[in-house]
């Protein structure tokens, strides 16, 4: 055997190795991009969802643009204050408080409370329904499809269709406002995890057509308005809409509203307990009703 | 031995259509199937395979002409080759990511994946097997890539729309996605022998 069928293969794949090898050594310093190392530090300091509610494309994205300056650092929705504090720690910079936010969908028009025009089979896409006639299969045209694109955009688990009509998990929701951007009647907005007091309808209908469409649907009668103390609610384009800068949470307007358009789960308990109380006295009520009917007779 | 030089025209339409890496030699299913969730993120895909299997089918023609002919390995082609390509894939990313910030945001993602692209690989034996020149082994090798691109791309845009249909759940996921594979691949089966090289 020839000595060179064995040396020719290992002296010029291992010669290609080492060259390329070399070269890619080289190369390396060559194109070495110079890579600011907090941009690691401020990576660890995100969720790492790479959710893209930031704006940017993914965690690594936010933080090469906090290190470069042009992100705050508490862009982050979904670390919230948390997540800043650790990142203005490795920038070294003050953070500002961020409130915490939350989703919340602006309809309350479940399939008991709405009307429907017509049964959609179509694609279960609220996209693609709310371009068909008239807004989608729903009474009202502003109203959520609850087909369940938010849903599907929801990278928590924090947004489900409970009877007909989208319900987000303030407990499971991060406020990254993804769902907010895949709702294609604009019903889900921001607002913060604090305050409780939430306008559930969107309708920008007037009074006789909501009444038409939906029993809890905003007829703007201005009730609220009326009685808010802190000059916080207002009807404006037919839908009161809360100024949560001077809304104090007090309940107040959730009370009033002759439509109960308005949430509070203060003013909810009351009423629950209010409509027990009632119901208790009701059990007790026929007797002493039979007792009235009855004396009457005698005299 | 001599080298063949078919009508470059009629092959590159033979690599997109008739040959179609993908759908009728079915090498290169991994990245097929990994990266076609989206258009986008496909359409991604396509450039950066088409940018490394032309380069690809450049620089394995020459190593293999101007060092395993001479040498008289060509037995070591697969080494051979797939040593050139990882280290050119490696070598191509670093310049990209020098030269083209932007460019290297819109590949750098896709570019290791393609070290491990059969698809590469099948190319630069197939120019190899059929002997062709310098000019028709680069032309091979960005017909078979455009093939590969259309094919992908294609198979984004019919499983985004799937996305919204409602599939029986033993079909969810990667099942209706080889369904779907099958089919278009049947569909290419169409241009067969549509041209003769």
């Amino acid at each position: 055997m020839d000595i060179t069928s064995i040396l020719y293969p290992v002296l010029s794949i291992g010669g290609l190795g080492v060259v390329f090898g070399a070269g890619l050594g080289y190369a390396g310093k060559i194109f070495h991009v110079e890579e600011d190392p907090r941009i690691g530090q401020v990576v660890e300091c995100l969720p790492g969802a790479n959710c893209g509610g930031c704006g940017y494309p993914g965690c690594g994205g936010l933080a090469a643009a906090i290190v470069a300056g042009k992100a705050p650092v508490n862009a982050c929705p979904v670390g919230g204050a948390k997540s800043a504090a650790a990142i203005s720690e490795v920038m070294g910079v003050a953070v500002e408080e961020t409130e915490q936010m939350v989703a919340f969908v602006k309809c309350n028009g479940t399939c008991d409370n709405s009307t429907n025009k017509y049964v959609y089979q179509g694609i279960s896409d609220c996209a693609m329904a709310s371009q068909l006639a008239g807004g989608g299969s729903k009474g009202c045209s502003y109203g959520c499809l609850g087909l369940g694109s938010c849903v599907a955009a929801c990278a928590f688990d924090a947004i489900h269709i409970v009877n007909g009509v989208a319900v987000v998990d303030d407990t499971k929701c991060v406020a990254c406002g993804k769902c907010a951007k895949a709702c294609p009647k604009h019903l889900i907005d921001m607002m913060p995890l604090s305050k409780k007091t939430k306008v559930a309808c969107s309708s920008k209908d007037a009074g006789k057509v909501v009444m038409a469409n939906c029993k809890v649907g905003c007829i703007a009668c201005r009730i609220c308005e009326k009685n808010c103390k802190f000059d916080a609610i207002h009807v404006e384009n037919n839908v009161a809409v809360i100024d949560y800068s001077k809304c104090k949470d007090c309940g107040l307007c959730a009370m009033k509203c002759p439509k109960k358009v308005i949430h509070n789960p203060r003013v909810a308990e009351m009423e629950a307990k209010k409509a027990a109380e009632a119901a208790a006295a009701k059990a007790e009520a026929p007797k002493a009703e039979e007792a009235k009917t009855e004396e009457p007779k005698e005299n | 031995m001599a080298q063949v030089q078919p009508n470059l025209i009629m092959l590159v339409l033979f690599a997109i259509f008739v040959n179609n890496y993908v759908l009728s030699q079915f090498l290169g299913i991994c990245p097929f199937l990994g990266v076609s969730k989206k258009v986008e993120t496909a359409a991604g895909m396509g450039a950066a395979v088409i940018f490394v299997m032309s380069l690809a089918s450049a620089v394995t023609y020459f190593v293999y002409n101007l060092i395993l002919v001479k040498l008289g390995i060509e037995y070591l082609y697969n080494i051979a080759f797939i040593l050139v390509i990882a280290a050119l894939v490696q070598l191509v990313e670093m310049f990209i990511k020098k030269s083209s910030p932007s460019l290297y945001q819109a590949l750098g993602v896709y570019l290791p994946l393609i070290t491990t692209n059969c698809a590469v690989l099948g190319v630069a034996v197939v120019n190899m097997q059929k002997n062709y020149t310098f000019i028709a082994s680069v032309l091979n090798g960005f017909g078979g890539a455009v093939g590969f691109a259309l094919a992908i791309i294609l198979f984004a845009g019919i499983r985004e729309r799937i996305e919204f249909n409602s599939i029986p759940k033993p079909f969810q996921g990667f099942p209706i996605a080889l369904v779907t594979a099958t089919l278009m691949s049947l569909a290419f089966l169409g241009f067969q022998g549509l041209i003769k090289i």
